[in-house]
């Protein structure tokens, strides 16, 4: 509040969409826009500590309403927006089970959208109030008792995190104003962040990296944000390059298939004027993080004048607010080339050249400040010493608070304090190097897709066999990231009746989840891994897949 | 023309994107709305077109709206041709 009182003009953030002139947001318009919600969350009768969920499209209403609801001292949830593909009915279910779980007390959203938000109410559940954009008309001015944020303690929950999807709407992570506050302190120091830098992002806003890199961090340090949408980013990746000249800016984060995408997908008369001489850092975050990926992006790019030692990276999760590890700041990311086979079959990472096959492991860098990582063993929970591959865990002091109103995950992540991160790496002098995952979970352009969804939606398509589905993740070198792969058993042989069945498949998937699937095999009975208690093992018969239908 | 710029984006399709060269699209399946293609290889797709026939597709029109079919991407490529 101290930027809007002191620097009440400076520009706070600049939105940016395709064929609208550019419209720089003061601090002072910021404030008086998250006033107008703060005052249609009192006229509901929302409460401070009361969940809100926004259902908004990347606009400056998503923006006043998440600050409204954090000055008001109410826990904002960011639910992903519905896209061009997903079912409209599939998507209010998915409202509606989050709501079941979150319990929020009202939900924000716009005219258009109202049917649909209202569909998915119901009578005895928690919510009291649709508020539509339209209700909530900037102030005049700030509103001291509109303000209940500020009075809120520093344990109080200030906001929750869900990832898409059906699974990961049911598991909100819950921070705390301290534990966010913290981390803000501590990566700002990891990055040497100051005032004189301009961080240019397209991520979406209900994502940590987003969220918090993209959109608190700079809001909070008085950083000018030039931000645009990931609809428009995605079909238009040169966007990017434009605004980071135009604004010079100096930092931006993106998951790894977006090095491939812009090197690979941008013209080069998209690019004429370009120059990215003033980025600082371009963070690489929130999926695997691959050393061709660097290659490609600064070879295409030191010709507009990247500097390739701007490339870094950063290993992070909402769980610990964002960011864990940071590389690649006060140096180079280290590289660290190990022997493919012993990293396969032996899970150790021993330095290695040719003629032995090779991996080059980008290092994700040292903990940020108060954060510890250790590398344990998965079934003993010991730690492990250097460059033994085990399980990543963490402790800090900006750890979730737990997962909002699910105890039973919440004590399943925390083992004596620390959290268990799922993710397998290695350590080699105090940097972290991140392998791989334990769960089954797949990231597709930095987005979580949990498995379970996808063959819950395969097994509704009719002449699959209840139950007989499995999906995985393929790693596919020239997109930089991970293609979804479903299989699935069916008694038809008839070729034809197959293909009927797989595109049937694929049409399903795409409209309950939004996930596009590479590549859908339906094979005869019997043919998917099940593992001693029953269930489809996903890694075996990801394995089978890739002997029998990789270059099918 | 059209029926050879069908078989062009076809093959485009089947060997670049999906990699799969066996796979045959008709000219009236849908190619967005039925999950076949996503929003990174719409990208591709434009690029492909603009090189090939010189004719450039818009970013904001890389939806189902525009096109959703190969003969109904034809069309738009001959109507621009001119």
């Amino acid at each position: 509040m101290t930027h809007v009182t002191e620097t009440p003009e400076r520009t706070a953030l600049t939105m940016l969409f395709p064929r609208v002139e550019d419209d720089p947001v003061s601090y002072r318009r910021l404030a008086l826009g998250a006033m107008g919600y703060a005052r249609a969350y009192e006229r509901s009768g929302i409460q401070p500590g009361e969940v809100v969920v926004l259902v908004l499209q990347h606009s400056l209403d998503l923006v006043y309403g998440f600050y409204g609801a954090i000055l008001y001292g109410a826990i904002p949830s960011i639910m992903p927006f519905l896209t061009e593909k997903l079912l409209p009915e599939r998507y209010q279910e998915e409202m509606r089970s989050l709501i079941a779980i979150t319990g929020p007390a009202a939900m924000v959203t716009s005219p258009e959208f109202e049917g649909l938000v209202r569909g998915a109410v119901s009578a005895g559940d928690s919510v009291r109030a649709v508020i539509l954009s339209n209700e909530a008309a900037p102030e005049m001015e700030l509103v001291p008792a509109l303000l209940g944020g500020l009075k809120r303690s520093p344990a109080d929950i200030v906001l929750l995190q869900h990832s898409s999807g059906t699974t990961g709407l049911q598991k909100g992570v819950a921070l705390s104003h301290q534990a966010v506050l913290n981390q803000l302190e501590s990566y700002k120091r990891a990055i040497h962040l100051t005032e004189d830098d301009v961080l240019v992002s397209w991520l979406p806003l209900y994502h940590d990296m987003g969220l918090i890199a993209g959109f608190i961090m700079p809001i909070l340090n008085r950083v000018p944000l030039v931000i645009m949408s990931p609809f428009d980013w995605v079909r238009a990746p040169y966007r990017l390059m434009q605004a980071v000249t135009k604004y010079r800016g100096t930092l931006t984060w993106l998951p790894n298939f977006a090095y491939n995408f812009c090197a690979t997908k941008i013209r080069e008369r998209d690019l004429e004027g370009v120059d990215l001489s003033s980025w600082r850092a371009v963070i690489n975050c929130s999926e695997p993080m691959r050393w061709e990926s660097h290659q490609l992006f600064a070879e295409k790019f030191s010709r507009y004048g990247l500097r390739p030692e701007a490339l870094a990276t950063c290993y992070a999760m909402a769980e610990n607010v964002f960011a864990v590890t940071q590389g690649g700041i006060d140096g180079p990311v280290t590289v660290d080339e190990i022997d493919q086979k012993a990293f396969i079959t032996r899970r150790e990472a021993i330095p290695a050249a040719a003629p032995v096959e090779t991996i080059k492991m980008l290092s994700a860098g040292r903990p940020v400040a108060q954060t510890k990582v250790q590398i344990v063993d998965e079934k003993t929970r010991h730690p492990l010493p250097e460059r033994q591959i085990g399980e990543i865990a963490l402790l800090s002091d900006c750890m979730l608070t737990g997962y909002y109103r699910r105890d039973d995950l919440t004590q399943k992540a925390f083992h004596k304090g620390w959290y268990l991160t799922g993710d397998l790496g290695y350590m080699v002098n105090g940097e972290v190097y991140v392998a791989g995952r334990k769960k089954d979970l797949i990231i597709v352009g930095g987005k979580n897709i949990y498995p379970q969804d996808l063959e819950m939606l395969a097994n509704q398509v009719s002449g699959v066999h209840p139950g007989r589905a499995v999906a995985f993740g393929v790693f596919n070198a020239d997109m930089g990231t991970e293609d979804v792969v479903i299989v699935a058993e069916a008694d038809s042989e008839d070729p034809e009746e197959r293909q009927k069945i797989a595109d049937a498949i694929r049409l399903h998937v795409n409209r309950g989840s939004d996930v596009v699937l590479r590549d859908v095999q339906v094979v005869g009975p019997k043919w998917l891994i099940k593992t001693s208690s029953g269930k489809i093992a996903r890694g075996a018969n990801r394995d089978r897949y890739l002997k029998e239908f990789a270059d099918a | 023309m059209s029926d050879d710029t069908i078989q062009i984006l076809a093959k485009h399709i089947s060997e670049k994107i999906l990699k799969k060269p066996n796979r045959v699209i008709a000219p009236d399946a849908a190619i967005i709305s039925s999950g076949l293609i996503d929003s990174f290889h719409l990208v591709d797709l434009a690029v492909f077109i603009e090189e090939k026939f010189n004719v450039r597709i818009d970013d904001s029109e890389l939806t189902a709206d525009t096109f959703d079919t190969l003969t109904q991407l034809a069309e738009l490529i001959k109507e621009r041709s001119h």
